[in-house]
Parts: structure tokens; sequence; C-alpha cells
């Protein structure tokens, strides 16, 4: 690890300049649980030249649920906080559940929601600054190499998925982000666009400009009737990062879903939607049968790599079963 | 066991010159064991609670009569906790890792980017030029690795040919961790690219890479194999060693196939495990006019030093090794590893100590691995289960190094008329492998019991049923797996197992059950020196080392239990060299080797001080006891005195006796200087009890019951800790770890701990330790090891559980769920 300068940051304001101030010679970087951060400074594969440190930014840290206005999130929230706050886990089980499964006590107490959010990829070839130093193309080198743990849709582009498991929830709730950017000025963006196919070249995987510092996370308020289920495949119960990941948000009159909301992580280079399974569920009623075929919709599209077809019928049963449990939930 | 030849605990040429002779080829006829002055001695030989019964043997004439059975002791067979636990967990016991000298640099290693190259030139004069470096060393020859036996095969090389990705090439020794590693970087290498390959498979074949350009040799390893020299070597394939570790083919397979009532024929493949000490490898060096003082990580002590002293030239007698603590060693920690020869080096030219500890990818690439393995295995049975033929054929890669056999069990385990075994190393562009944790075996192990598991169902037998058939030969270890049996699927309840595959619903449960087979090995002639000073105070001394095993606290155990003391009243001082030499932690070796040296020195001591203290208590010595802190006249309860009041009467400067581990009562199949074979080896049985998602793949295993002999456990409540710890390493050998390489670079991906996997806290099954007390008549505390035997069995029960809760074979490690989806699809 090199040498770098540390500012402890007094606003968003003061760490919007700072971060506004970094240049490609010298990098500025955010910290907020510093968990991802550390990881990859040791790896080389991030070198700043300064550290902002966004922790001791006040009012970064709020959980607030209104009604109206739905769930906003401080970015400084802890994954640990995350998972025991109560408005979150009455409103958004499946939220509660992803910041509960992910990594470990340690991490989850340091870690935060927008440091997960902002995460690089776990691939081993991402993981390693040998690979950010080699010469050839870094998409192709994944995919004719072992690629067991990387994407089996959208996988023409990039194969590499994107690493946060919160995010999954997220999506399935239909959340959006608040950046802020100088001169206070914020722009809310909703998940699903703030997430970019992870790239070795690029310094983040989101659309975040380096001026711009993740704020807020909004959730709109759940309708009645909405039950949401949420699970996290790996090959471990203890630390380990998923095979898929798999949050279901449904919206039930009585035994009828009206809406479905099924979002799919790990599986494709951002969180997905599984559209076609969702359409199969609204207005019937569910049970084994309609929860399997929609998992077998959501599959069906699937262009595995060379090695990592055992994820899809792995991914099939996820499904299915975290529909069930949602709807028993 | 039979008679057999192993070089357990050592590994490559990193080696010193005392474990290098070991290496010489074939079986050895062992000379009659102790001569010099004997005496006939009646000794307790069985299973304690079994029907005792008695032996005589010839004892040496100064060895202590025989030990009772451990309830009649007070001090050894006890569950007395670690003497050093408090220290360990407070963070106050010094590792390697926490050495900090007056002055000491840090060293930093440049290893090759590259997995296959010449290297051309070297530019090392940015780095030496780098603020705050104070040395930079080029190394000259690689240790741990195989050697090409024309030894001009690369003459024209100036520097040692890169072979794998990962390579140690350079050091550098700076006041800082920082200018260290950023003077590496500045180092100017070179390279001419040659081409690579990674695949056992892919290194098998004729047209592959040539990782060697010539055939090698690579002395006996305990990796497995144990190549002989002058093997034939085919490209990267050298081999076959059809007599792995000295057991050689008997009989005729052919006609033990055509016999056979019944064949099973399978192929079996294994993962590469890396050994992920929690410590890694490191040695901090201070070299200095007086001496050459070298603080190691390291599982054996006396092979630091004495490769230190061949490497470098200076005698013995001018290198202190000390090691207080070792965090975790399972066979690859012996000798001074490049690592260890650079930083010598580099203290040498900076004139100050240096620190070199590898880093966590260092340590997963070039700190050693268990090798993989692809076996095809036949075995062939009469209706009965009578065993006509066992017919192996196994190759498997250490990388650069060779030993990628494995085991020995094929041949040793069950009667079996005709046995044919041929084991090949083959060579490819990766790390070096090293013995771990009963090298060879668990992979052999895993093939064979499931074979035999296999065979059972066939002939239409129970799986434990079938071993009491064929498990027969008259040794102790045979004789402790039949007890293991009876007594392991008593507790375990192998009664209520069902029929494969019987499960309803996605997730399937099931039972399984396998056997262990271990040497049972003595490290000849260490010493250990037990002092009593004129305050009372008694001391033991031994140049052994603990690798997390509880070595100070068995010392303290045994000295304590022939002065009446309590272990906590002993001083246990081992982890220096200047200490009498002491047993390598490797090969299950320590308690065998080093409790009777103990016992016999403090017997003497005892005996003297009883002599010295005769008058004070108007006593025949004969006539004095120590016990309960106490010295008193046999039978008069009011002649007791506090023990170090009396030894303070008696006036006394100091006692001293320096004992050493004498030979087996009954002798050795075998004998070389750092390692005895012992005809009879260690068993044990371990029971699975596994639960199968067939839809995700994902298997956890629910319960183990290990049910294990050690010959006398010196103390159970440690014996426990290794056979958990087996059980614990063992489940994640067959459900997680597995090295993962990029073959296109010939790049480790995983060498972290974060995507090498490795078993979490609830992945750990519910552990059930059963422990014989088994009295062999060998020695005079008649203790033998555990930490191999305690994770030789457990893949094997877990994948013959994996088969009855599934009604699938599983024949590929790990049982990750792509490997288990696709087993369940055959």
């Amino acid at each position: 690890m090199q040498s770098f300068e540390w500012v402890d940051a007094e606003s968003v304001e003061q760490a919007v300049s700072l971060l506004g101030e970094g240049n490609e010679r010298k990098p500025v970087v955010a910290k907020a649980g510093g968990m991802d951060l550390l990881d990859l400074m040791k790896g080389g594969v991030v070198a700043p030249h300064r550290v902002v440190n966004l922790k001791t930014i006040k009012g970064l840290d709020g959980v607030r649920f209104d009604a109206k206005q739905g769930m906003e999130l401080g970015a400084l929230v802890t994954l640990a906080r995350l998972s025991r706050e109560s408005e979150v886990r009455r409103r958004f089980v499946a939220l509660a559940e992803a910041a509960e499964h992910a990594a470990t006590p340690q991490v989850r107490n340091a870690a935060t929601l927008g440091g997960n959010l902002l995460q690089r990829p776990r691939c081993w070839y991402f993981r390693y600054d040998h690979f950010h130093q080699a010469a050839g193309n870094d998409v192709e080198r994944v995919r004719a190499g072992q690629n067991q743990y990387h994407a089996i849709f959208d996988n023409q582009r990039t194969v590499m998925v994107h690493a946060s498991t919160p995010a999954t929830a997220l999506l399935a709730y239909g959340a959006s982000v608040e950046l802020t950017g100088p001169g206070g000025k914020s722009r809310v963006v909703p998940l699903s666009d703030f997430l970019l196919p992870p790239d070795m070249k690029r310094s983040t995987d989101t659309v975040i400009a380096p001026n711009e510092l993740l704020t807020r996370v909004r959730i709109p308020a759940p309708e009645a009737g909405t039950k949401a289920a949420y699970h996290k495949q790996g090959e471990r119960e203890s630390y380990d990062w998923p095979i898929c990941d798999v949050a279901v948000v449904l919206r039930m009159e009585g035994k009828v879903i009206r809406q479905a909301a099924i979002a799919l992580g790990w599986v494709a280079p951002t969180p997905r939607r599984a559209t076609e399974a969702e359409r199969l569920l609204v207005g019937k009623t569910l049970d084994e049968g309609l929860a399997g075929q929609a998992a077998k919709a959501a599959v069906s599209g699937a262009t595995p790599l060379s090695m990592n077809a055992y994820k899809v019928p792995i991914l099939e049963a996820i499904i299915r079963r975290t529909v069930l449990a949602a709807a028993a939930a | 066991m039979q008679s057999v030849k192993d070089t357990t605990g050592t590994v490559g040429s990193g080696r010193s010159a005392e474990e290098k002779k070991e290496e010489q080829p074939g079986p050895q006829p062992a000379p009659p064991p102790n001569p010099g002055p004997s005496r006939q001695q009646v000794l307790p030989y069985g299973i304690v609670g079994e029907g005792l019964k008695e032996v005589t043997r010839r004892v040496p004439l100064d060895e202590p009569p025989p030990l009772p059975e451990n309830a009649k002791l007070k001090s050894i067979g006890k569950p007395v906790s670690r003497l050093d636990a408090v220290e360990k967990v407070t963070g106050k016991a010094r590792y390697t890792f926490d050495i900090q000298l007056p002055g000491m640099l840090w060293g930093r290693r440049l290893v090759s980017s590259l997995p296959h190259a010449r290297i051309k030139s070297i530019d090392t004069s940015a780095a030496e030029r780098y603020p705050g470096v104070r040395a930079v060393h080029i190394l000259e020859s690689v240790l741990a690795t195989a050697k090409l036996r024309d030894p001009n095969a690369e003459k024209g090389n100036r520097y040692p040919t890169i072979r794998y990705a990962g390579q140690p090439i350079a050091a550098v020794a700076a006041d800082t961790a920082r200018a260290a590693e950023a003077a590496v970087r500045l180092i100017k290498v070179e390279y001419e690219p040659l081409p690579h390959v990674t695949g056992l498979e892919e290194a098998m074949k004729e047209n592959a890479p040539r990782v060697f350009p010539g055939p090698t040799e690579q002395p006996a390893t305990a990796g497995g194999g144990g190549a002989p020299p002058g093997l034939p070597q085919k490209g990267n394939v050298r081999g076959p060693d059809t007599k792995p570790r000295g057991m050689g083919p008997r009989g005729d397979i052919a006609q033990g196939l055509r016999d056979a009532d019944v064949v099973v024929e399978a192929e079996y493949r294994t993962q590469v495990q890396t050994h992920v000490p929690m410590e890694p490898h490191g040695l901090v060096a201070d070299w200095r006019d007086e001496g050459l003082t070298l603080y190691a990580s390291t599982q054996h002590l006396g092979s630091v030093r004495d490769e230190a002293a061949e490497l470098l030239e200076l005698p013995r007698s001018k290198i202190r090794v000390v090691s207080d603590f070792t965090g975790g060693g399972f066979g690859a920690k012996y000798g001074i590893g490049n690592y260890g020869l650079l930083a010598i080096h580099l203290s040498r030219k900076a004139k100050a100590p240096v620190r070199m500890v590898m880093d966590r990818r260092e340590e997963h690439v070039s700190g050693g691995h268990r090798p993989n393995s692809l076996q095809r295995l036949k075995l062939g049975a009469k209706r009965d289960g009578t065993l006509t033929a066992i017919q192996l054929q196994a190759h498997g890669s250490g990388g650069v190094a060779g030993g990628a056999g494995v085991g020995f069990c094929h041949s040793t385990l069950y009667e079996c008329p005709n046995v044919h075994v041929e084991q090949y190393d083959v060579f490819t562009n990766t790390g070096p492998c090293a013995a771990f944790r009963a090298p060879g075996q668990v992979q052999g192990i895993f093939s064979l019991e499931q074979s035999v598991d296999e065979l059972a169902e066939k002939l239409g037998m129970d799986p434990v049923a079938l071993r009491g058939k064929i498990d027969v030969s008259k040794t102790d270890d045979a004789l402790a797996r039949a007890h293991e049996r009876r007594l392991g699927a008593e507790r375990f309840g192998w009664s209520k197992r069902k029929p494969a595959g019987s499960d309803k619903g996605p997730i399937k449960r099931g039972m399984g059950f396998a056997q262990s087979q271990w040497l049972y090995l003595v490290h000849p002639n260490i010493a250990c020196e037990v002092r009593v000073s004129g305050d009372g105070s008694v001391e033991a001394f031994c140049a052994t080392q603990d690798i997390g095993t509880g070595t100070r606290t068995i010392l303290a155990q045994v000295v304590a239990e022939e002065f009446g003391l309590r272990p906590e009243e002993i001083g246990s001082h081992i982890g220096d060299s200047r200490y009498p030499a002491g047993p390598a932690s490797g090969g299950s070796r320590v308690t065998s080797s080093l409790t009777p040296a103990a016992r016999n020195a403090a017997y003497r001591c005892a005996r003297e001080l009883a002599t010295r203290l005769a008058p004070l208590l108007k006593a025949n010595p004969d006539d004095i006891v120590f016990a309960e802190g106490k010295v008193m006249v046999k039978g008069k309860i009011s002649s007791a005195m506090p023990f170090r009041e009396a030894v303070k009467k008696a006036g006394i400067e100091e006692i001293s006796h320096r004992a050493e581990r004498r030979d087996d009562y009954e002798g050795y199949a075998m004998k070389m200087p750092t390692i005895a074979i012992s005809r009879h080896g260690i068993g044990g049985v371990q029971f699975a009890e596994v639960a199968v998602d067939t839809e995700t793949g994902i298997v956890k295993v629910e319960r183990i019951v290990a049910v294990h002999d050690c010959g006398r456990p010196i103390n159970p409540k440690l014996v426990e800790s290794q056979i958990y710890g087996g059980v614990i390493q063992g489940v994640s050998y067959a459900l997680y770890e597995e090295r993962h390489l990029d073959a296109a670079s010939g790049h480790q991906l995983n060498a972290n701990v974060d995507q090498y996997k490795i078993v979490g806290a609830r992945e750990v099954p519910t552990i059930e330790v059963l422990l014989l007390e088994q009295l062999g008549a060998q020695s005079s505390t008649d203790a033998r090891g555990v930490a191999e035997p305690a994770n030789v069995a457990t893949a094997a029960a877990v994948a013959n559980a994996f088969y009855n809760a599934t009604g699938k074979r599983i024949r590929t490690l790990p049982m990750t769920p792509a490997n288990v989806l696709a087993a369940l699809r055959t």
C-alpha cells in the first residue's frame, strides 16, 4: 500500500469539493466504512493520493420513514443498523435480510449502505492488481478463464457482476439514490439507472460523478398488502459472496398477486428484474406450481459461460423458494 | 501396517542435510532395538477397558517401570488446560510475525509475474538507490523444487529458470515495509517467456510444454509418492513409482481380478488444497560476527538450523534458532525456505536483523499445498467380501515439486493378496507442494474408502461389517479400529441408516463411514533435560516447538507425574535450538518422541533426588515417593514434607539429567536418522451424517462421530482439540477448499482468504470424539500421535454419507454446488 493523505470531511459540501480536486495523477477517493476501499488499497487496485473520510460528516446516518415520502436512509447507516432498525424490519424485510446476510458481523458494524452500493466487483481478476497491469482484453480474459462466479445473463459485453446484495433488495423495492454535487445541488437517480455494468477501466461502476457524494437512499412507501422475502445463496452460510441472491416483493389481495417485483443479484452485471416471471404471477393465486413456472421463466433466457451453468438451476430453485416465502411472509 | 518407508514432514530440496539422509530408497532392515544393558519387563498391552493383557519385552535397564493405565495417574492422562492459553488469547504470546528487534529491517520479495521464463537480465540499481533501502539480494538457486538430473542441463542460464508465477527472484531489505515494497517494484527483470502448462491432465499430454527440459530428481517427499531416484520421466510425467513408501506390488493382479466375483472400478479426482496457516511462513534473521540468530515460524528448529548451516556454510554451533510460538503448521514449515535464505543474505549484507514474512498471496502460491490427484482404482472381491485385487493408477501434480502420490493405504489398510499400485508425479508450472497433514493418505483414502463402500453395496454387505472382514492385519491400528467401529457405530446410531437415496423431497440426509490409517512414527535419539534446582524448582528443556498442539503442556505433565507435582509447577522450556535436540512437529511424532525422553529424564532426576533426600527422611531411597506436592516415605503419611521444603533442606545445588528417546521396545520396521517407523500404525474411524440439497447442490455436514486412538493419551483435552481440528479441516477439504488458477497467465486467482474458501463457523458440524486408551508396550509413556489420523477419514466419510443420502457417488472434490449438481446428474 502506498502512503496517502487523510482528510476528515466536516460537511457534504467540503467532501464534494475535496473529491472534485482529484485527477488521474492524484486520485482522491471517499471513504465511509472503508471496508471495500481498504481491500482495494491493500490489493494495489486503488492507490489514492488522498482519502476523504466521510464518517466525520454529521447528519448522513438518519433512518426516517414517512407514509407519504417513504423511507429515507442516510448513506452512512451501517449494514448492522439497517438489519436491526424496526422500521426497516417491519416495512422492508427483504432489505433488512439482505443487510443481515452480508459479510460478517464485524464488517456489518463498519460497512455503510452508501459504501456497499458503491463497492467494486468481487471478480477475482478485478481484485488482483496483476490483471490491471496485464495486456489484453480484460473481458475476454475472464470469459475464457475461471468464470464460475460470473454472470449468466446479459454477459455479452461484460461478465462481472455487481457485488452489492442490499442492491438486490433495493431494486425490488424500487429504490433511488440521492447524489449531491457542488453547491449542495442534488439529483435523485433510480437504482436501476444508478448501477452500471462493472468495468475494470473505470473507477466506479455507477453513474456517480467524481465530484458527487451518495448522500441518501430513498424507498417508496410500500402499499397495503405488500409482502417480501430475500434469500442469498452462497457456497457457505458463514462469510461468503453469493452464487445468487433473490429479493421478491409482492402486493397481494388475499391470495391473489396484484403486483410482483423479483430482483436477481449476482447473475447479471447489475441486479436484474425477472420481468417475465413477474408477469406470470400478476393476477394469479400463488401455489407451488405457479412459483415453479415463474422461476423457470426467470432463468429461461440465461446464457451461462463455460464454467457457470450450475448457477442456472440454483437460481431457479432460489427464485421458486423465495416467491413462496414472500407469499407466506 | 507392515513395513513402510516414510519421510513425513519434509519436502522439496528445501531441507536440511540431516533430513535428506532419510531419502535413501527402498526399505532398509531396522537394526535390533536398544543395544546395551536391558531387563525383561512385563508390560500392560491392549485397550484399557477392553481387557488388558500382559506382554514381556526387553526394556533398557535405565528406563523407569511401566506406567499403569491413566486412571491410576495424577498428571498424565488428565485434561489439563494449555499452560500458555492465557498468553495466547491475550496476545502476549510472541510469534515470529511479532518479532521486533532494534534496528530491524523489513524484507520484501520480488516474485515472477510469468509462469515459465528464462531471465535474461536483472537490474537492481534503481531499487538500491531508493531511500531507506539497505540491501538487495538476488536468489542464486531456488529451494523447494525438483532438480534436473543433469546439473548442466541449464548451465547457460545466468539465473534460475522461472517455472511458476510467484517464484521468488530477489529481495530488498529497507527501513520500512513501505520502502521495501516500493523498491521491489523498481527491480527490472527482462524475461524470455517460455510456454507453460498448469493443468494436471493438460500437462500429461505428450505435446504439453515441458516444465523441466529433462528428467528430474526430487528425493522422496512427504507429499505421498516419495519418488525414488532414477525413475523414468516422459515429458512432465515422472514414474511410475510402484513401491510408494517401500510397499512393493504383491501377487498377480490379473489373476486377482480373474478370481473376483465382484469388481468395482472408478475414477476419482481431488483438488489442490493450500495450507493457510494463521501465521504465514516467516523468518527474522540476525547475522552478527559472533553468530546467526534465526527467529522462525517452523515445525522443526533443527531443520532450520541445519539447512542454514549447510547453505551458508556455517558450523551449527554458530546458529541459534528461536521459535516461541508457531502459528500453525500443517507440514509445510520446514527448513529456511527461499524467504529465509533471502532474509539471511540480506541481514548479512545490511549488518542488521531482517524480517521476512510471507504475505497471504505468497503463502498460498509458494508456501506449499496438498497436490491434486487423478486416481483410477479397481477392486476385486469374493462373494464373502475377501479382497482378491487392488489396482491403482494415480497421477498428481505438486507443481514444480515432486511428491504428489496418494499415500500407502491401498497397499496397507486391507488384507489382499494381489496389489498393484502405480503413482506418477506430473510437473506443472505451479508452486511447489509440501507435506500436508497425512500427505497423500487423505487423497488415497478418499478413493479407497468409497470403493470399498461400493463393493459392500454390490456384495449386499454392511460397510462396517465388510471392514471387519478385511481389516485384519495383526497390528495395533487394526486392533484399535475393530473396537472403534463397534464403539462408533453404537454412539452414532449406525443401525438407523436407511437405504441409499430413500429420502423424499429435495433435501436428503445420509450416513457414511470411513476408516483412517496413519503411521506411528518416532523421531529417534531426541533428548530432554530435566533439572531440579536447590529451591525446589523443576524445569524441562527440549529443542522442540509448539505449532499449536500444546507441546509445552504435555512436557510439563509427564515431568510433573514423576515428582508428584502439578503441571503448572514445571518450567516447560521449548523453542530454542540450544536445548537438547527435539522432535519435528510433523508426522504426528512430537508426543510419541518427546514424552518417553522427558519421563526417562524426570525419573532419573527423581531417583537421584530420592537418594539425596534419604538421609533427611531417614529412609531407604527406594522407599521415597513423590505425591501431591509432597515427599514422603512409602506408607508413612506422617513423614510427608512439602516438595520445595524438602529439596531446600537437602542442600542441593542442582540435579540434572538428560535422557534420550530410546527405540520402541519391539523395534521398528525401519529406522532413519530423524524418523523411525513402527510396523504398527495409528487407526481411527469416522462416521458422518450429511444433508444434501439436491436443488442447490449445497452439502451440509451435520454430525461427525470421530473415534480415535493415539496410544496412551497424555492429555485428552488436547487430543480432542487435535481431532476437532482434523475433522474441521477435513470438512473444509471435502466441501470448500480449492486453489483456482488462471490457465492463461498461470496465476492463482484466489490467493487470499476471501475467495479461497475455508470452512466457517456455521459449517462446523457437531463433532463427538471417542478416544481409546491403547497401551502398545513400546515406550516409557506409550504415547502416539493423532494430528494426522484425525484428518484422514473425514472427506471419505462425508462422500459415503453423500451416497447414502442421494444414491449418487461423488468422486470429485471439493463437493461444491457445481460438482454436486454434476454428480447428481450422472
